[in-house]
């Protein structure tokens, strides 16, 4: 985390060590997503604090040695809340002649590219605060279960017109197994 | 029998000793089982009598017996009247479910219906196919009938026939894939003279009915002598110098020599060291079990293997193995999704090498979940550098052998080699202690090789037209190294064609070749229709709306499926003639 520039194309002049296999425009998620990715962390880093606190609070002599765990869990999901902003803008996709190509990740940067040939099917989801939110989530499955591709934070009306040109594309490329 | 009867969009029958071979032989059992004890009974009762004792004076703790208490209370008749129809109805339940239990194969498909009450029927798109397999074991063959096993994509998807008779079988495969591939009734027939001569072998002399059943029986009996005894490959079903056979003595001395006999010694080795500490000798005893399984399972692998053919046909690769239950697999061309060539430092002084294919069938013969599966991705289980290298001749058809062989031979090794292999850079020692030297890829016109391992030495080769999509990804480690990891993915298998500690902008160039090869390789790729493309040189683009995922059907009124193939064409020539409509 040494380095944190805020534009990610400058970051590749930059920083020479970065992975960086396809270059060009990226297509962002929803802005909203921010809020969505944030709500959902923040709700993930109460539970998960809960869940860690009950042996402290169960034990009867209140060993204090136990409040280290909720401690250390708190400390490392408030950093990865921190660095959501970061997170969410780093992921992005792209649409080019024969694939889709997708990014994520700061840290455990990955970059896949899956042909629209391939695609077996689109899988779009929608969970109660991305409902709230009017987000989708679009997943594309391949024959190989390692590929992976999941898009989140797309706009509703975005991720179905996404998903109808991805089944569109996939049709007039299809390519068997 | 006539080449072309199996496959004529007629419904057929299965082996009629099907029955007996599915489960009827346990049924048999069970009688012999209780036959056997009865006559235990009937005699001591008889002696009984003789000496004068009578049925009640038998020893104590008899009076709970239910048959001494049926004989006491005069049942007799009624008892054996209701196993009797007990064991017609039985009987009859399997006589039902023979004549319910029908396949048929069409120009387009493979369908099967079975059931007595609950029916199901399953089809199978022809050109979905991944793979033909042919099983025998021991009893079946005894009988004369084979188990038949169309593989589909997908778990669980496979079309199984069993059983069929074992003639029957090989000319069922070679109409399926002959209809599979796509060659059009005209060639089939100039085809079908051949493959008689190949395939049916001692079928010739067989019609006009033996008169005499006594002749007919001595028929059977010799024809099943015969094929137990016949050569587990027919010698006529291929060309010669495609074929790799298995020494005996290599299998044994590899499987000795493995990395499983050395883990096996340093466990033994460290239960020895704890006894001695401890002085605890029950410890040994806990290893038994673990030797014993280890053992068998060396042994039945052995056995397997020791018969082990594969060579080149006109309709794919044909794998065969075993000595008294035998089963063959044949995989038409483009059904194989990456290839791994390895060897262990063992095998190393002796120059062997093992060979294994990642599929989108998984065969359930035999049951046995993932060692099965395991077993079924061998394709070569142990060979010298030469036989490796005539194997991947087999796998990667389309190649000059003077231009290919000395690509894979530099991946065995160590150097750039004619691969022309791009390695790791010397930081990446750190993570790639021994192997950072020999880590790299190349390429071939048609496949992405992934060289990798010191100790375990491992050549992958993932032709592009099965890649499913490509990956590269980078960790805060390799991010500090300067470093990339490339994935290419294909369907899920005992290979994983993962390359790490790649440096950073040759990672990228992979990743960018692979991505742009696999687009062009797919939209080029026949290999569905594979007896077209032969047939006319030249590739055409094939679009191929119909079968998304799997490829099988169950349930009735899957007719849709061949239908929307068959209009295909239909509907592409109309958009074709629908774009000067627009424009007028």
């Amino acid at each position: 985390m040494s380095d944190t520039p805020e534009n990610p194309s400058a970051a590749s002049a930059v920083d020479e060590r970065r992975l960086e296999p396809v270059a060009g425009d990226w297509r962002r998620v929803s802005p909203k997503y921010l809020r969505y990715d944030l709500v959902s962390t923040a709700i993930w880093t109460v539970i998960l604090t809960f869940a860690v606190t009950l042996p402290w609070l169960l034990s009867g002599q209140r060993i204090w040695g136990l409040l280290l765990i909720p401690v250390a869990v708190f400390i490392t999901l408030v950093l990865v809340l921190a660095f959501t902003p970061r997170r969410v803008r780093a992921i992005g996709y792209q649409l080019r002649d024969d694939d889709l190509v997708l990014r994520k990740g700061i840290l455990f940067h990955r970059t896949v590219a899956v042909p629209y040939g391939r695609m077996q099917l689109v899988d779009v989801t929608r969970g109660p605060i991305e409902r709230a939110l009017g987000l989708s989530q679009l997943k594309l499955v391949t024959a190989a279960a390692a590929s992976n591709v999941l898009i989140p934070g797309l706009a509703e009306a975005d991720a179905d017109a996404l998903r109808d040109h991805l089944v569109e594309l996939a049709e007039t490329r299809r390519a068997g197994l | 029998m006539p080449d072309g009867e199996l496959a004529d969009d007629e419904w057929h029958r299965l082996h009629p000793a099907t029955p007996l071979l599915r489960g009827g032989l346990l049924l048999i059992a069970v009688g012999g089982f209780l036959f056997a004890q009865f006559r235990e009974r009937l005699l001591d009762f008889v002696i009984g009598i003789a000496d004068g004792r009578g049925q009640r004076g038998g020893g104590p703790g008899r009076d709970g017996d239910p048959l001494d208490w049926l004989i006491r209370s005069g049942y007799v008749p009624l008892a054996l009247g209701a196993l009797v129809l007990l064991v017609l109805v039985v009987i009859l339940l399997f006589w039902l479910s023979w004549r319910m239990h029908t396949y048929r194969v069409t120009a387009e498909l493979v369908e099967v219906r079975s059931g007595v009450l609950f029916r199901t029927h399953r089809k199978a798109r022809l050109d979905r196919i991944q793979g033909v397999d042919i099983a025998r074991p021991v009893l079946a063959r005894l009988l004369g009938a084979a188990k038949f096993e169309v593989q589909v994509a997908g778990d669980d998807a496979n079309v199984k026939l069993d059983y069929l008779r074992s003639r029957d079988a090989d000319e069922l495969r070679l109409e399926i894939l002959r209809l599979a591939s796509g060659v059009q009734a005209a060639k089939r027939a100039s085809a079908g003279g051949s493959a008689g001569g190949a395939g049916g072998g001692g079928a010739a002399g067989i019609p006009g009915a033996p008169a005499t059943a006594s002749a007919r029986l001595s028929g059977f009996v010799d024809d099943r002598v015969q094929e137990f005894l016949a050569p587990e490959l027919d010698p006529n079903a291929a060309p010669p110098q495609s074929v790799v056979e298995m020494s005996a003595k290599r299998l044994v001395g590899s499987t000795i020599a493995s990395d499983a006999t050395l883990w096996l010694l340093l466990l033994i080795a460290g239960s020895i060291v704890t006894v001695a500490l401890s002085g605890e000798f029950w410890i040994l005893f806990t290893a038994v079990p673990l030797v014993l399984g280890f053992g068998s399972y060396q042994v039945r692998k052995v056995i397997k293997f020791l018969r082990y053919t594969i060579a080149s046909t006109e309709h794919g690769i044909r794998v065969g193995y075993g000595v008294l239950a035998t089963a063959n697999e044949t995989i038409p061309p483009g059904r194989i999704h990456s290839i791994s060539v390895n060897q262990s430092l063992i095998w190393r002084p002796f120059g062997w090498w093992h060979i294994r294919i990642n599929r989108a069938a998984r065969s359930g013969h035999g049951g046995n979940g993932n060692q099965q599966q395991q077993q079924n991705a061998i394709v070569l289980p142990v060979g010298s550098r030469d036989d490796a290298l005539r194997v991947l001749h087999l796998l990667l058809p389309g190649h000059d052998a003077d231009e290919l062989l000395p690509v894979l031979a530099s991946g065995f090794g160590r150097d750039r080699g004619a691969g022309d292999f791009t390695t790791s850079p010397r930081r990446a020692a750190v993570l790639r202690w021994f192997s950072w030297r020999r880590n790299g890829f190349g390429y071939l016109s048609d496949a992405v090789l992934l060289r990798r391992g010191a100790i375990w030495r491992e050549l992958v080769i993932v032709p592009f037209a099965r890649v499913q999509s490509v990956a590269a990804s980078q960790g805060p480690l390799t991010r500090a190294l300067r470093l990339g990891v490339v994935d290419v993915h294909t369907v899920q298998g005992p290979i994983s064609a993962r390359l790490g500690a790649l440096d950073v902008r040759d990672a990228e160039a992979l990743f960018a070749h692979v991505a742009a090869s696999v687009v062009t390789a797919a939209a080029g790729d026949t290999t569905h229709r594979w007896g077209v493309a032969a047939a006319a040189g030249a590739p055409p683009l094939v679009i191929d709306r119909a079968g998304a995922g799997a490829g099988a059907v169950s349930q009735e009124g899957a007719p849709a499926s061949a239908a929307s193939a068959a209009d295909e064409p239909d509907s592409a020539d109309k958009r074709v003639r629908g774009e000067p409509e627009e424009r007028a």
